[in-house]
C-alpha cells in the first residue's frame, strides 16, 4: 500500500525518534514505567502518571478498537474525500489517533468498537505511518 | 482567596461592526473594541494600568497601538476561552494591588484574514507527529472527534444534536447584531451539508471578524463609572491536552469539570442560583458537554434536557441567549463574545433579555477541549 502525496509529514524529535523508527521496523513501540507498569503514548521520556523516569519501550500487539472518528468531507492534501479520521484504543489502553484502512468509509461500515489491526504503510522514506484495518478474524 | 464581588466589570463593548469586516486589520479590531469599551466606562487610555489579550506578543502591540503603559500585562492564549482565563488574572492583579483598572482586549480577523495570527500547527509538536497526519484540516475535523463516542455512551440521536442548533437559532432571532437569524427546523439541520460527519453545516460556528474588549476596577471604584457594574462573583481555569486524541474521556472535558467546579466554590453558588448561562459553542456538542461538566444535568442527560426546550427561550435555564457561535458570530476565539453576552444580561441590556438575571455563568473552551474558563458574573455584591 502506497500513500499519495500531500500528508502533513511527522518531523520525529529526539523524545520520539523511537517510535518513528519502530513503524519503518514493522513495530508499534509504546513505552510503560518500570514502576507504575502503565503504558502510554504519546511518546515521552518519563511516566506521565507518576513522573519517573524509568521508562522502557515495547513492542505493542498492535490489536486495537475503533474508538471514534470523524468523516471528513472536504479535501485536504493528500487525502479523497470522504475520509475517516479516527481514534482507536489499543489493547494495551492508550489511545492514538489514526487513519482506517481496507474499509468502506462510511458509518455502516465504521461501526464503534470494531476490532482493528495495525499496518505499517510507508509516507516516504524515512517515515511510515500506523493505520489500522478491520481485524482479519473479524473480516472472516 | 478574592471575596465574591470584590472586582467589578465596569466597561464592555464589542467593534463597532460584527461579520464582515475587510477594512480593519487584526490590530485595528482590538482598538476598535478597546475604544468602544473605555467609552462605555468613560475612560481614556491613561487610565488604563493592566492589559491582557491573547499573546504571543499581542499585549506589547496592542499596549503600543493604544498608547497604553501598562504596570501590569497577561499574554495567557489558551484558545478561544483565553478571555474568561484573562478575566480570573485581572481580577486577582486587582485584588493583589499590581494594578487599577484593567483592559482586556480580543480582535480577530477570522474571516478576511486581515493582518492576523498565523494558525500553524509545528511537524515536530505532538499534534504535529501524532495528529497532522492522519489528515484534520482544523476544529470541524478535530473537535466533534469525540461525538460518536459520546452518542454511543448515553444514546444520543442525530436529532438531539440538530436541536441545538435549532434552539440557539431561536435565540439568535431576537438579536439584530446576530449573523444569522432566520429560523431553522432540525430537519433543515440534517439537511444541510456535511462537514465531518456526524456533523453537518449548521452544527459548526460560523467565520466571522470581530472583537470586544472589557474594563475591569475594584468593587469600590465601581460606582464611580456611568455604567452598572457587573461584579466577578467567581472563577476558575484548567487545561488538559492540545491533542483531542489525547483527552482522558471522549463523554467528558476534565478541563471544563476543573474549571466549572472551581468557579462555584469561589461563588461560593449552587446551580439553582443562576439565572442564566453561556457555553461557548464552537460545535454542537459543546453545550451538551458543558452542561453536564458543570453539573446542571446528571451525565448523559443533557441532550434531553435541550431537546426538552429548557435552554431555549422561555425556558427555566436560558442558554446562549445571543445566538451563540453557532448563529450569532465567532472570529475563531469567541470566548470574549460569550462573557460580553453575560456582562449585557447581567446589566438587563441584551437584545433577548432575560427577566431579572442576577447571577449568569458564563464557560469557555479552549482548543479541542484543551483548556477551559469559567466566570460567574452577578448584579448585587454579596
Amino acid at each position: 500500500m502506497t500513500l499519495p502525496p500531500g500528508r502533513a509529514r511527522p518531523e520525529p524529535t529526539p523524545e520520539t525518534k523511537h517510535f518513528w523508527d519502530g513503524t519503518r521496523a514493522g513495530e508499534l513501540r509504546l513505552q510503560r514505567c518500570t514502576g507504575c507498569a502503565r503504558p502510554y503514548f504519546p511518546p515521552r521520556p518519563f511516566c506521565p502518571a507518576c513522573g519517573s523516569r524509568k521508562v522502557e519501550v515495547f513492542a505493542a500487539s498492535g490489536r486495537a478498537r475503533l474508538h471514534s472518528y470523524v468523516i471528513h468531507h472536504r479535501p485536504v492534501p493528500g487525502f479523497t474525500p470522504p475520509y475517516a479520521i479516527a481514534v482507536v484504543e489499543l489493547e494495551e489502553g492508550p489511545r492514538m489517533m489514526t487513519n482506517i484502512v481496507d474499509c468502506p468509509q462510511t458509518p455502516e461500515a465504521l461501526v464503534l468498537d470494531m476490532p482493528l489491526e495495525v499496518v505499517f504503510v510507508p509516507l516516504d522514506e524515512a517515515i511510515t505511518l500506523p493505520l489500522f484495518r478491520p481485524a482479519r478474524e473479524a473480516a472472516r | 482567596m478574592i471575596p465574591p464581588g470584590a472586582i467589578a466589570i465596569v466597561g464592555a463593548a464589542e467593534t463597532t461592526e460584527l461579520g464582515v469586516i475587510p477594512h480593519l486589520s487584526e490590530i485595528g479590531l482590538h482598538a476598535d473594541a478597546a475604544l468602544n469599551a473605555m467609552a462605555d466606562a468613560g475612560l481614556q487610555p491613561k487610565d488604563i494600568d493592566g492589559l491582557a489579550c491573547v499573546g504571543p506578543m499581542r499585549p506589547q502591540m496592542i499596549a503600543h497601538y493604544l498608547g497604553l503603559a501598562p504596570r501590569w500585562v497577561d499574554g495567557t492564549g489558551v484558545g478561544g476561552c483565553s478571555f474568561l482565563l484573562h478575566v480570573r488574572h485581572a481580577a486577582a492583579a486587582i485584588h493583589a494591588g499590581y494594578c487599577s483598572t484593567v483592559l482586556i482586549t480580543h480582535g480577530e480577523s477570522g474571516r478576511s484574514r486581515v493582518a492576523a495570527m498565523p494558525r500553524l500547527v509545528e511537524p515536530g509538536s505532538l499534534a504535529g507527529q501524532f495528529e497532522m497526519p492522519f489528515g484534520p484540516m482544523g476544529p470541524p475535523t478535530l473537535f466533534p472527534i469525540p461525538v460518536l463516542r459520546y452518542m454511543k455512551t448515553y444514546g444520543v440521536t442525530h436529532e438531539q444534536l440538530a436541536m441545538v442548533a435549532v434552539i440557539q437559532r431561536e435565540w439568535a432571532a431576537r438579536n439584530p447584531r446576530a449573523m444569522h437569524r432566520d429560523p431553522i427546523t432540525v430537519e433543515d439541520v440534517l439537511n444541510s451539508r456535511m462537514i465531518a460527519y456526524p456533523f453537518r453545516l449548521l452544527q459548526c460556528c460560523l467565520v466571522t471578524d470581530g472583537g470586544g474588549a472589557l474594563i475591569l476596577t475594584s468593587a469600590d471604584r465601581a460606582r464611580d463609572f456611568p455604567t452598572r457594574p457587573v461584579y466577578i462573583l467567581g472563577s476558575g481555569e484548567s487545561v488538559e491536552t492540545p491533542m483531542v486524541s489525547q483527552m482522558q474521556d471522549f463523554t467528558s472535558s476534565r478541563a471544563f469539570r476543573v474549571a466549572g467546579a472551581e468557579a462555584f466554590r469561589t461563588a461560593g453558588i449552587r446551580h439553582a442560583d443562576v439565572d442564566h448561562l453561556m457555553i461557548y459553542d464552537a460545535f454542537a456538542h459543546l453545550p451538551l458537554y458543558g452542561l453536564e461538566d458543570l453539573g446542571f444535568v446528571p451525565r448523559g442527560e443533557a441532550a434531553r434536557f435541550v431537546w426538552e426546550r429548557n435552554t431555549a427561550p422561555g425556558g427555566r435555564l436560558p442558554v446562549n441567549t445571543n445566538g451563540g457561535g453557532l448563529s450569532y458570530t465567532h472570529t475563531g476565539m469567541y470566548g470574549m463574545f460569550a462573557l460580553l453576552e453575560s456582562v449585557r444580561q447581567v446589566r438587563g441590556t441584551a437584545p433577548a433579555q432575560v427577566p431579572d438575571v442576577r447571577i449568569s455563568v458564563c464557560h469557555g473552551v479552549g482548543g479541542m477541549f484543551g483548556a477551559s474558563g469559567t466566570v460567574v458574573l452577578g448584579r448585587e455584591r454579596p
